[in-house]
Formats: C-alpha cells, sequence, structure tokens
C-alpha cells in the first residue's frame, strides 16, 4: 500500500546556514497515528512544515499518496504550534472560513461549523471572538478548523501542550475519539512522551539538532479504545516509556547542553 | 508640515476611571479652568485684550456668526474641501499601500522616492497647486491629499507587511487563493493600521484645506481667518480657531463611531462589568 505520506531524506539548511535536519526519512501509513518526539529546538516543527509543504527541503523529497509534493499539500489539515486562528473572525467564523473558500455556499459552511464547535465543546462560544476566549478554547477551536475540511492527512504541532493536564486529556480523548471514527493519518509532534506514547501507533524519535534525524522508532501496540489516563497505569505502557525514555534522555541532555553553550 | 511616520495601532488606554460622565466632567473643568484663567489674566490687564482677545468676545462672535448664512458657506466649502482631501488622499493611500506591500519590486524601487516626496514641507506646495489647480476649492483639496495620502499609505503599507506569517501559512492550509487571503487576512489586518491613521488623517485634510484657505482664497474657514488678521482682529481669529478646533472634534467623533463598529474584533483592554 502506498503511504500517506512520505518524507524521504529531506534535508533543511536555512538561509544562515543552519542546517536544521538532515536526511530524515518517515512513511505513514493510511490511518496510521505517529508521533515525533524530541529535545526542543531539534526540528520537530521544520519537519512538519516540510510535510505541509509550506517549506520546500534544501534536499530530499515529500510523497503525498505516492505523488511528489509541489507546493502546498492539498491532503492535510495543519494545527499550527502558535495562534493561527484569524482575529477578526469569530470562532463560527475561523471554522467554516475553510470551507467557504473551498467554494461551499455560506450557509452550508456556517451549519456545518456549527455541528463542529459542538462536537469540540463551543456550541455556545461561537460568536466570540479569539481574544474573548481561554486558551484552551482556542485550541479547540483550532481543531475544529483543521478538522471540518476532512484533510486525509493531519499534522499537529504540540497542539495540547499549552493546556492544563486536565483539559489535556480531555482533549486528547476527543482527539482519539474523532481520529477512530473516520482513521486519517495523523503526524502528532508533541515533547512529551506520555502523550505521544498513549496516542500513537508508532513513535519516532529525533536527534538533537543540528542535523537533526530520525534515531528510533517504536511500535506502540497497547490495545485500543485507549483512555490516555488508565492507559498510562498500564505495564505495557510503562515499559515502552522505559524502552524510549533511555534514548529520549539522552538526546535531551546533548540538545541541552548545545542550546546552552550558545 | 509634515506627515509623521507610521503610528501603532491605538490600544485603549488604560481605564483610570470607572465611568464615562465622571471622565466628562473632568475634561470639562479643564476647558472652563482654562477660560477662566484666560478672563482673569485679560480683565485684569496682565494679557492685553487687544492681543490676546478676551474669551468672552469670542464666545460672543462665535454665537453671533453662527446666525449668519455667508458663515455657512465658509464652513460648508471648507467642510467639502476637507472631505474630498480625506476620502482621495485614504482611497490613494489604501490602494497604493496595498500594492507596494504586495510587489516588494515596486516598493524597492519607489522607497526613496515615497521618502523624498514625503519630505517636502507641504506649505512649499501651496502657491503651486494654487498655480495648476487656481484659487477655487481643488488648489486645498491637493494640498490635503498631500498630506492625508502619505499618513494613510504607510500604515496601510505596514498593516500588510505585520500580517502574522503563521496566520497567513494557517490561511493557505485552509485553501485560500490570493484574493481569498486579500479579503480574509490582509484587508482585515490592515483596516486597524488604517483606522488608527485615520485620526490623523482627518486632522491633516482639514490642515490642507485651512493653510490652503489661508494662503490664497475667496472662502472658507481659513480664508476668515486670514481676514481677520489682517484687519488686526484678534478675537476673530480666536473665533476661527474655536469654530476649527470643534470642527475636528466632531470629524474625529465620526471616525471612532465607524472604527468601533468595524473593529469590533480587536482586542480592549480587558473590562468587567459589576453584576451586583
Ligand atoms: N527560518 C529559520 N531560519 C533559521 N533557523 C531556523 C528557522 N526556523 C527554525 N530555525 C532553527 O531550526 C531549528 C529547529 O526549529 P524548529 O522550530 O523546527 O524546532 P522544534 O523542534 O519545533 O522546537 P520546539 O519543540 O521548541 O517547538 C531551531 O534551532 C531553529 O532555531
Ligand atoms: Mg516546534
Amino acid at each position: 500500500m502506498t503511504a500517506a505520506l512520505s518524507l524521504q531524506d529531506v534535508t533543511c539548511t536555512f538561509a544562515g546556514g543552519y542546517t536544521a535536519i538532515a536526511g530524515a526519512s518517515l512513511d505513514v501509513a493510511p490511518g496510521e497515528f505517529v508521533s515525533i518526539v524530541g529535545p526542543t529546538g531539534c526540528g520537530k516543527s521544520t519537519f512538519l512544515n516540510v510535510a505541509a509543504g509550506l517549506l520546500r527541503p534544501s534536499d530530499g523529497q515529500v510523497l503525498v499518496f505516492g505523488d511528489e509534493l509541489d507546493g502546498l499539500n492539498p491532503h492535510a489539515g495543519y494545527m499550527f504550534q502558535t495562534e493561527a486562528l484569524m482575529p477578526w473572525k469569530t470562532a463560527r467564523d475561523n471554522v467554516a472560513v475553510g470551507l467557504e473558500v473551498r467554494g461551499t455556499t455560506r450557509s452550508v459552511a456556517l451549519a456545518r461549523a456549527d455541528a463542529w464547535l459542538e462536537r469540540v465543546g463551543l456550541s455556545d462560544f461561537g460568536d466570540r471572538y479569539p481574544h474573548q476566549m481561554s486558551g484552551g478554547m482556542r485550541k479547540r477551536a483550532a481543531l475544529a478548523q483543521t478538522l471540518i475540511l476532512d484533510p486525509k492527512i493531519v499534522l499537529m504541532d504540540e497542539p495540547f501542550s499549552a493546556l492544563d493536564v486536565q483539559t489535556r486529556q480531555l482533549m486528547e480523548n476527543e482527539l482519539l475519539e474523532l481520529w477512530s471514527a473516520d482513521r486519517k493519518s495523523v503526524v502528532f509532534i508533541t515533547h512529551d512522551l506520555e502523550e505521544a506514547i498513549a496516542l500513537s501507533d508508532r513513535v519516532v524519535l529525533l536527534s538533537a539538532g543540528p542535523r537533526s534525524r530520525i534515531i528510533g522508532e517504536y511500535k506502540i501496540d497497547l490495545p485500543r479504545p485507549r483512555d490516555v489516563a488508565e492507559i498510562r497505569m498500564t505495564g505495557g505502557f510503562l515499559d515502552l516509556h522505559k524502552a524510549i525514555w533511555a534514548d529520549l534522555k539522552g538526546e535531551v541532555l546533548k540538545g541541552y547542553a548545545r542550546t546552552s553553550r550558545v | 508640515m509634515r506627515a509623521p511616520a507610521v503610528s501603532k495601532p491605538k490600544r485603549e488606554p488604560k481605564r483610570l476611571l470607572d465611568s464615562r460622565p465622571q471622565l466628562l466632567a473632568l475634561q470639562i473643568f479643564v476647558l472652563i479652568a482654562f477660560f477662566l484663567l484666560w478672563h482673569v489674566l485679560t480683565a485684569t490687564g496682565l494679557l492685553n485684550p487687544f492681543f490676546f482677545a478676551t474669551p468672552l468676545g469670542v464666545l460672543e462672535r462665535t454665537g453671533k456668526d453662527l446666525l449668519t448664512a455667508a458663515f455657512y458657506r465658509h464652513l460648508g466649502i471648507t467642510l467639502l474641501e476637507t472631505v474630498l482631501a480625506f476620502s482621495i488622499g485614504t482611497v490613494a493611500g489604501i490602494a497604493i499601500g496595498f500594492w507596494f506591500a504586495r510587489a516588494p519590486l515596486v516598493s524597492a524601487v519607489f522607497d526613496p522616492y515615497v521618502k523624498a516626496a514625503n519630505a517636502v514641507p507641504r506649505v512649499v506646495l501651496a502657491p503651486i497647486f494654487a498655480l495648476w489647480l487656481g484659487l477655487g476649492i481643488w488648489s486645498k483639496v491637493a494640498l490635503g491629499v498631500s498630506l492625508t495620502f502619505f499618513i494613510v499609505f504607510f500604515n496601510v503599507y505596514q498593516g500588510v507587511k505585520e500580517v502574522s506569517p503563521v496566520i497567513l501559512a494557517n490561511a493557505r492550509m485552509l485553501g485560500m487563493n490570493g484574493r481569498q487571503l486579500l479579503r480574509h487576512v490582509y484587508l482585515p489586518s490592515a483596516m486597524s493600521w488604517v483606522f488608527s491613521s485615520l485620526h490623523t488623517a482627518v486632522g491633516f485634510a482639514l490642515v490642507g484645506a485651512v493653510v490652503g484657505e489661508y494662503l490664497g482664497a475667496s472662502a472658507g474657514l481659513g480664508y476668515r481667518i486670514a481676514q481677520a488678521e489682517g484687519v488686526f482682529d484678534t478675537v476673530g481669529v480666536f473665533s476661527g480657531m474655536l469654530v476649527l478646533t470643534i470642527f475636528v472634534i466632531v470629524i474625529d467623533a465620526c471616525v471612532s463611531a465607524v472604527e468601533n463598529k468595524l473593529l469590533r474584533w480587536r482586542p480592549q483592554t480587558s473590562t468587567t462589568v459589576s453584576t451586583h
């Protein structure tokens, strides 16, 4: 089966001469949930930008369902690490705008936006502007904004890292539920290893930058459906965590040593 | 006379007082105190009323003027010139600001010339405009446009340039094409900058009109002030200034009203209302 998303030997050198990632390869199967973990600044967002087609790699290529990517990735929805809602649009309009610009009539788009707002628990907040919502509410709106377009590939860059633990677990469970309803390919970035294991089919480990590459892949064969809070207590989870953390720890320390030297 | 550089979008000032009436009362108090001081200084002869006029004289003259038809003809002409200068300058500023911001080569080539043009003191241009366009309203409109255009232009340019790259990337991932980006991202983002500049722009449109009239015209508020000055009628001059001030405040309030309607999304200083 062709991979939904395939990054092959991707290298990214920025204008200043800094090579963030070098020769990183990753295949994501249709319907697979893959998490990428790695120390801060190692190039996770860069990697995702390449997958989205927002950043052209200096070397290597990206295949989307077998076709070489040129320009933006038409099958991908992207939930950004930082605030990306349009502050001049209400939550409802923010969620609906993607459908509108793709040719759906406004009334239909708004009706579907309302349905999505309800799914992410924002049905009473459709008329709020982003600055009138809490950080967690904005993240939910961004999630609805991305998923309403029904992308075959969902790219998520630390979507829940700004949330408190309880809200975070709620949203993680919601995400798993939405994902299991119609399996999309998900590439999920996090620096929280527990989150990565609890959600994914596979966890991929990026080394500390510069010239970051993939140094480990771990199959997560925990049973589904999962509850992200409960699964953390199981023995299988703890074993996986111990094994991956042994590798990740070294990279985190390396990454920290490098950034603190600069 | 020179257009100021780019101004940051205005944020609501920190709320110092709970209620608007209280603030208004204090503002009026300052006004009254000013007039009282002026009155005392001129009545006691510390300031010569011939040079400084008296507040009562000015108010009386203004009141009398308000009852004459001629006054409204002058006011109407100044208003017309201001509105024309403001509209033309703003529309041109928005259009060209957008164009420059979206076409880096154009802006790079014209950059030094735009800056040079903005550095020309506009008073120098007034006689030239009068020569080209005659002593009617259009030479004043041109002067006003030469001021308002640059203010709006620089702010629109900045507003389009400063769009958050993440919001832009997100909008593109949502499927927007160039035209849709303009409508859903660039235009609304630039609007908050445009509006912060509109207040200044209105003021400068009026300055252009009045200075133009002052330097050579047969009608308008500036012309009236020039006439009064010509015969050392200080009361007339101050009365003209008072009318101009009121005029600016009214126009500015109109801009604020439109602004509040269109920029509802903009974060204000957070306020809560008491619920008991
Ligand atoms: N436009 C750019 N120009 C130069 N260097 C850049 C640019 N963008 C990112 N970098 C560098 O590339 C490296 C990787 O950045 P990236 O944003 O991908 O890290 P990250 O893994 O997402 O980090 P975090 O976990 O903190 O979000 C960093 O060292 C960063 O300084
Ligand atoms: Mg990142």
